[in-house]
């Protein structure tokens, strides 16, 4: 017999250590995220996550579970804040859909249809980042970071190459890779590296796969990403 | 083939007028007439603003993202560009032989492109004034009008474009904007439950297509006068050509004819455009004015689009528009047809031929296969070339040892019949200006003469017939006597403050 917390009134059973986060998806209820991974530690750094614990705001990613807490996540006020920070995220990058052959595929775009956004609200930053197309069989397209820093952990922890970091600080913040160049090609990443499978946007990408998938068989046609939550009863897939 | 009324003689006495770059958008067109104190016309020019930004900042991007990235070039055939950029990048991947699947997806995308986009300017944007007259009331000069004094033929010309719609989502997608054709091949073939559905209506689309033709042919045959003169002006005529000289919008060699019909090139394959053609750059407008270099810049100048294929092509594969076809061509007499007026006759014929190949693609199994993509050894460049719409497109690409684009040339099919919309508007003017001051019909003759090429600026404005347009009226001191303009909406306002 697992303890409980309550989440939007329902009754989420957890195990001891488990965050906020980890029981709502083993129970298939989707708060929304974009740099937590269920396979890496969690970074805390989106915010999208943030829910409210007894009234005061927390991200989900990292709080611990406890028995008979109160938590509010799918709510106006709280859905509404996690649109602001997406339009950021938006306008921060040069996020360009139309012509991304990650849409379809892409988290940062299924969480803003999911969460209602129709403008970017805010003025673009338009910023000049010049794609890193030096490596034979993968694209860097840092015009789409999020800094999410998924693929930094998944360098660092999984594949033990310490590929990617996130450089500078605040709204400099920016990702590189570990060579004098600054060239992925004069990196060790590989193709099967998980840093290479795991960017949530259109960052890191296989070259010359691009709209391979027709659009009705991609990720998110079917169903909208809270459809795809780890352990939900209808779809397992993320 | 002259160029008066380009340019006027005593241009030092004329005052330039500037146009905003920023304020323009596609979609505007913009007339200006240059008169003398006795209100002869002196100059008449339309300025078109083009899409030439995409050729820069396509540069550094993948090349498997280019035929979905520039095909935002147009909302009414994104699938021109979609496809001429695949075909295009299909030579950078040393691919020259698609597998029988994917050369019949891609077919099957542009022939319904083909069917939604004439359909759409037959029936939406020059219906109205064709069936109406041109000075007839504003009010009901539209669609909507159509639609309640010809409801019959309204309905079949909005379901033949929902039908070529449908047969690009099922190719690529989305009606619009999808993704079908990659590099080297396409995403998917037809399931059989999406073919069924195009089967359950073609037949439908064909005969609706084969009264479109009868009713084009009836308006010109049932008002020659109008219909063979209108704004006309003589020229040569270029497209592609199939096998045989079939008719082809999607592949085929260069053919070009004189105004009298004789061959100035055939057989030439468009990887070599730019040993046959050129591109001059004049101070007055953002459009290119391509011409073929061996005739020059006077002399080479041409148009594209229906009214040059159907006449520039030895026959048409299919026999209900080949026998169409013959009946325009007994009607030109045995010389070729250089109305402008005529457009609308073969658009119409090229829409019942795009009927037929739709009809028999759907009963080829090819179409139902499962080898979608050919390999072939890397090249640094590649030229696609098709039959779009409203005319030749021509995309051109160099993609680096990194994959990324580093050159791209686009001539579109608009920017092709540059010189020509000129020179009917000219002829329009000339003919229908009297005096000094601009009446709302000749407003619209202008219109009707632009709109028979269905340029793009005509189309990218999304909006039914009510095409942005301004003309300005100067004396021979350059000083504007009247000006009048009819914004997106149809209202008439003095200026769309272009100008200035």
């Amino acid at each position: 017999m697992s303890d409980t917390f309550t989440l939007d009134g329902r009754e989420i059973p957890f195990e001891p250590g488990q965050t906020i986060m980890q029981a709502a998806l083993a129970a298939g209820v989707y708060i929304p995220r974009l740099c937590y991974h269920p396979e890496f530690k969690p970074h805390g750094s989106c915010k999208l996550c943030t829910v409210k614990v007894n009234g005061r705001h927390t991200a989900s990613c990292t709080y611990k579970a406890a028995p008979g807490l109160q938590v509010e996540s799918n709510t106006e006020e709280l859905n509404t804040e996690r649109r602001t920070l997406v339009q950021m995220l938006f306008v921060e990058g040069n996020h360009f859909c139309p012509s991304c052959e990650k849409s379809g595929d892409c988290q940062l775009q299924a969480t803003a249809y999911e969460l209602g956004m129709m403008s970017p609200h805010f003025d673009h930053f338009f910023p000049d980042r010049p794609v890193d197309a030096s490596h034979p069989d993968l694209l860097l397209e840092f015009n789409r970071c999020i800094l999410c820093s998924l693929c930094v952990r998944a360098s660092r922890d999984v594949d033990r190459k310490n590929v990617f970091a996130l450089a500078g600080r605040g709204i400099h913040s920016h990702l590189i890779v570990n060579a004098a160049s600054g060239r992925l090609a004069d990196t060790n990443v590989a193709l099967e590296d998980k840093a290479v499978q795991v960017c949530p946007v259109g960052v890191i990408l296989k070259k010359r796969r691009g709209f391979a998938v027709p659009i009705g068989q991609r990720t998110y046609d079917a169903a909208p990403i809270s459809g795809h939550v780890q352990g939900s009863a209808s779809l397992t897939e993320e | 083939m002259s160029f008066n009324l380009e340019t006027a003689e005593n241009p030092e006495k004329l005052r330039r007028v500037a146009i905003d770059p920023v304020s323009r958008v596609e979609g505007h067109g913009k007339v200006t007439i240059l008169l003398d104190d006795q209100n002869k016309v002196h100059q008449v020019r339309l300025h078109i603003v083009e899409f030439r930004g995409f050729e820069r900042f396509i540069q550094g991007r993948p090349y498997w993202e280019v035929p979905v990235m520039v095909q935002r070039l147009c909302g009414i055939c994104p699938v021109s560009h979609h496809l001429a950029a695949a075909k295009a990048l299909d030579r950078v991947l040393g691919v020259r032989k698609l597998t029988p699947t994917a050369e019949k997806m891609r077919r099957l995308m542009h022939y319904g492109q083909m069917l939604q986009s004439h359909a759409l300017h037959f029936f939406h944007l020059s219906s109205p004034d064709l069936l109406f007259g041109f000075d007839s009331d504003v009010a009901r000069r539209n669609i909507v009008g159509v639609a309640e004094k010809y409801p019959e033929t309204a309905r079949k010309g909005i379901l033949l474009r929902k039908f070529g719609q449908e047969v690009i989502r099922h190719t690529a997608g989305k009606r619009v904007h999808g993704t079908g054709a990659i590099p080297g091949g396409v995403n998917k073939a037809l399931t059989v439950a999406e073919r069924d559905e195009l089967l359950k209506d073609i037949y439908h689309i064909v005969a609706w297509s084969r009264e479109a033709v009868h009713l084009a042919r009836e308006l010109h045959t049932s008002n020659p006068a109008l219909y063979n003169s209108f704004g006309i002006f003589r020229s040569n005529m270029m497209s592609i050509v199939g096998n045989n000289g079939d008719l082809d919008f999607y592949h085929g060699n260069l053919r070009a004819r004189d105004d009298n019909g004789g061959i100035i090139f055939d057989g030439v394959d468009y990887q070599g455009y730019n040993n046959i053609l050129e591109e001059e750059v004049k101070s007055w407008s953002y459009m290119k004015f391509p011409y073929i270099k061996s005739l020059g810049k006077d002399q080479g100048w041409y148009k594209v689009g229906p009214l040059a294929r159907v006449q520039n092509c030895n026959q048409i594969p299919t026999p209900l528009a080949e026998a169409e076809r013959r009946e325009f061509v007994d009607y030109a007499g045995g010389t070729p047809m250089h109305a402008p007026l005529a457009f609308h006759w073969t658009r119409m014929i090229e829409v019942l031929h795009a009927a037929e190949v739709i009809k028999d693609l759907l009963h080829d199994d090819d179409i139902l296969g499962s080898e979608l993509m050919t390999e072939g050894v890397r090249q640094q460049e590649g030229v696609g070339v098709i039959e779009a719409p409203r005319g030749t497109l021509f995309h051109h690409y160099q993609v680096d040892e990194n994959d990324l684009i580093t050159m791209c040339n686009l001539i579109v099919s608009t920017t092709n019949n540059n010189q020509a919309m000129n020179e009917a508007v000219r002829h329009v003017a000339r003919r229908y200006l009297h005096g000094k001051e601009i009446t709302e019909g000749l407003l619209n003759h202008i219109e009707v003469a632009i709109r028979a090429f269905d340029p793009c600026l005509s189309c990218a404005t999304h909006a039914l017939g009510k095409m942005p347009l301004e003309v300005e009226l100067l004396d021979a001191e350059g000083l504007p006597l009247d000006r009048l303009a009819k914004n997106g909406d149809g209202r008439f306002c003095a200026s769309l403050g272009l100008a200035d």
